[in-house]
């Protein structure tokens, strides 16, 4: 349960994907001027990362990595797969992002509609990917996976909907005209991400 | 005083509008009004009159925290005093020094006189940079972006700023935090009241995260050079014995009350719980900060740290800290008055106010248990408040709402 737990607030706050690795920023930049999009985009982001990383994990643990064929023939034990690993991930995320998109088009044609291209453009946000990837690289197993797909996709979320709240009271400031628009969205999300290095080094 | 006026008449034309000095109008502006009263004044029609405006409410926080500039200096001179070994005093080498010996104040832990020349020594070098290096900023800005007036706003950051560091901070890296919180957290969204995050806090954390060897660890709190300190000297703060400590509060050597009193090492100004409940009352009953907000922080921490008494733990001595012990050390009270109840950063929304004061108490203590890296996270906290600051704002608007609308559909 600890570990759990570590993981958990590990993959929302020190290892936030948006301000600490600073992966998905182009939706991030772009779907943070209303907080409704965002939290549009953010729960998106959750749902999907919760679906493929653990299907990713099982895909990688019983069909990919050396060995995990064996199940279906002893012969099979020295096969590895593992450079499959890439175009199966983004299988599984396209197929994931096409469900996500038909629902928000069923039950929020309004949603549907503000998020535009970047709702189909899930499917290649680094976050997406960046979660599978990681889940590879710590070798996570099915239980740790969920939740830290549910931890990544939180983290994101919350990265973008404050963002998003930042930039719509930013309405009424005086930015320079250079800065206005992403120039200062860049230099707000530095500062947000300072912020967020007080979690490094939280030890549970 | 009337020659001051004189003489700001007497030059007041070349700054207006195709005057020769047109251009930099917002200096003469600025100490225009910083001596008398603003000329646009509204002279007919019914209007509310009120002497408190921009100018005089930052004003008011500047006197708030003298209580706070005379505590740290006296104790930045204090622990210096009590720090270094009399037998070596003498070898001492440094600016600082020499103004000691000339005026021969000397180096008594018991004299009031000497402690407060000595912490001046360290203070006010660095409060002169802050106001000169932010005050060019701000002027800068002024000027070339050709509205808006340098004003009072940036008083407060300046005085607070230097509070919030450690004496023997170098004098260049307080001009370069400034300069970053100035320009990168304020100048570019537009100067006062345009910034999300707190100016001095932004100054700050930028230092603490750029010269980490500088200004934290425990040689950093107390202005004594290394070789020239007493036998078993500590530089060790409050928090930092606390983690390090065995037993809850055998091993500190000092009382509550002296804690509370400020007599302890950390940033200069941020010692004194008893100089920032001055300040605090001075801000409430003036209406200048929001008392919810202190009340929201206060009950937070209450309930944070009881909460972890409750659960307790054999190793880590932090879960049995009580509540005021957590109000005490570190920057806890001083963020708590100056830092938390900034009106700019915080919400505006009554309620929101609570929701973020209790929410930086519960985090200042859950960071201070949890996290072994960062026991001084006052500054960090707020900071990261302040970033969802909005949100919650947004959230207590929508649910606002939603109330009426619902109160609507029922009539």
């Amino acid at each position: 349960m600890e570990l759990y737990l570590n993981l958990f607030i590990k993959s929302v706050f020190l290892e936030n994907m948006a301000l600490a690795f600073f992966l998905g920023m182009c939706s991030f930049l772009a779907c943070s001027k209303r907080v409704e999009t965002a939290l549009g985009l953010g729960v998106a982001v959750v749902f999907v990362q919760v679906l493929t990383v653990p299907i990713n994990q099982l895909i990688l643990h019983h069909l990919l990595a050396e060995g995990a064929l064996s199940w279906i023939s002893p012969s099979l034990a020295r096969v590895d797969l593992g450079f499959l690993a890439f175009i199966l991930f983004i299988g599984t995320i396209a197929a994931a992002v096409q469900i996500v998109e038909m629902v928000v088009e069923r039950f929020a044609p309004a949603l549907y509609t503000t998020l535009g291209v970047f709702l189909p453009l899930i499917a290649v946000n680094c976050v997406i990917l960046g979660g599978s990837l990681f889940m590879q690289e710590r070798d996570y197993r099915f239980g740790e996976s969920v939740v830290y797909g549910f931890g990544s996709g939180l983290g994101f979320m919350i990265a973008i909907v404050a963002l998003a709240a930042i930039r719509e009271k930013l309405v009424y400031s005086d930015v320079p005209h250079g800065l206005r628009g992403l120039g200062i969205t860049f230099i707000t999300t530095g500062l947000m991400s300072v912020a967020f290095m007080m979690f490094s080094g939280i030890q549970l | 005083m009337k020659a001051l006026r004189n003489l700001l008449d007497h030059v007041g034309h070349h700054f207006e509008k195709g005057g020769k000095l047109a251009r930099f109008f917002p200096l003469f502006e600025a100490v225009d009004t910083f001596f008398y009263t603003p000329p646009d004044i509204t002279r007919t029609g019914a209007h509310v009159r009120d002497a408190l405006d921009l100018k005089r409410m930052m004003i008011l926080v500047v006197i708030a925290a003298l209580p706070c500039v005379f505590m740290a200096m006296y104790n930045t001179g204090l622990q210096a005093n009590l720090a270094i070994d009399p037998a070596k005093a003498a070898e001492l080498v440094g600016w600082r020094h020499d103004v000691l010996r000339l005026f021969g104040v000397g180096y008594s832990s018991a004299s009031i006189g000497a402690n407060v020349v000595h912490g001046a020594l360290y203070f006010l070098p660095l409060y002169v940079v802050t106001m000169v290096v932010g005050l060019s900023w701000e002027a800068a800005f002024s000027i070339i972006r050709g509205h808006g007036g340098i004003n009072e706003g940036f008083f407060v950051t300046g005085i607070l700023f230097p509070l919030i560091l450690p004496p023997t901070t170098p004098l260049w890296q307080a001009a370069l935090g400034i300069s970053f919180g100035v320009v990168l957290a304020k100048e570019v969204f537009g100067g006062t009241g345009m910034n999300f995050v707190n100016v001095a806090l932004a100054a700050r954390a930028f230092l603490f995260f750029a010269y980490p060897a500088e200004i934290s660890g425990d040689q950093v709190w107390t202005a004594v050079p290394p070789g020239f300190a007493v036998d078993g000297f500590s530089g060790a703060t409050v928090l930092a014995q606390i983690r390090q400590a065995t037993g809850p509060f055998a091993d500190l050597n000092l009382s509550w009350w002296q804690a509370f009193a400020g007599l302890e090492k950390g940033s200069m100004g941020e010692t004194s719980a008893l100089a920032c409940l001055i300040g605090a009352a001075i801000l409430i009953g003036t209406g200048v900060g929001s008392w919810r907000l202190m009340a929201g922080v206060t009950l937070g921490t209450i309930a944070m740290a009881s909460l972890f008494n409750f659960i307790g733990s054999a190793t880590n001595p932090y879960f049995a800290v009580p509540f005021w012990w957590h109000m005490v050390a570190g920057g806890w009270a001083f963020g708590t008055v100056f830092m938390v109840t900034d009106p700019v950063t915080a919400p505006f929304t009554e309620t929101g106010k609570w929701i973020y004061g209790a929410l930086i108490g519960a985090f200042v203590v859950l960071i201070r248990v949890v996290n072994p890296a960062y026991p001084e996270c006052m500054m960090l906290v707020i900071l990261f408040m302040n970033v969802m600051a909005p949100v919650i704002d947004y959230g207590m608007i929508k649910a606002n709402i939603t109330r009426r609308m619902k109160r609507r559909a029922e009539n």
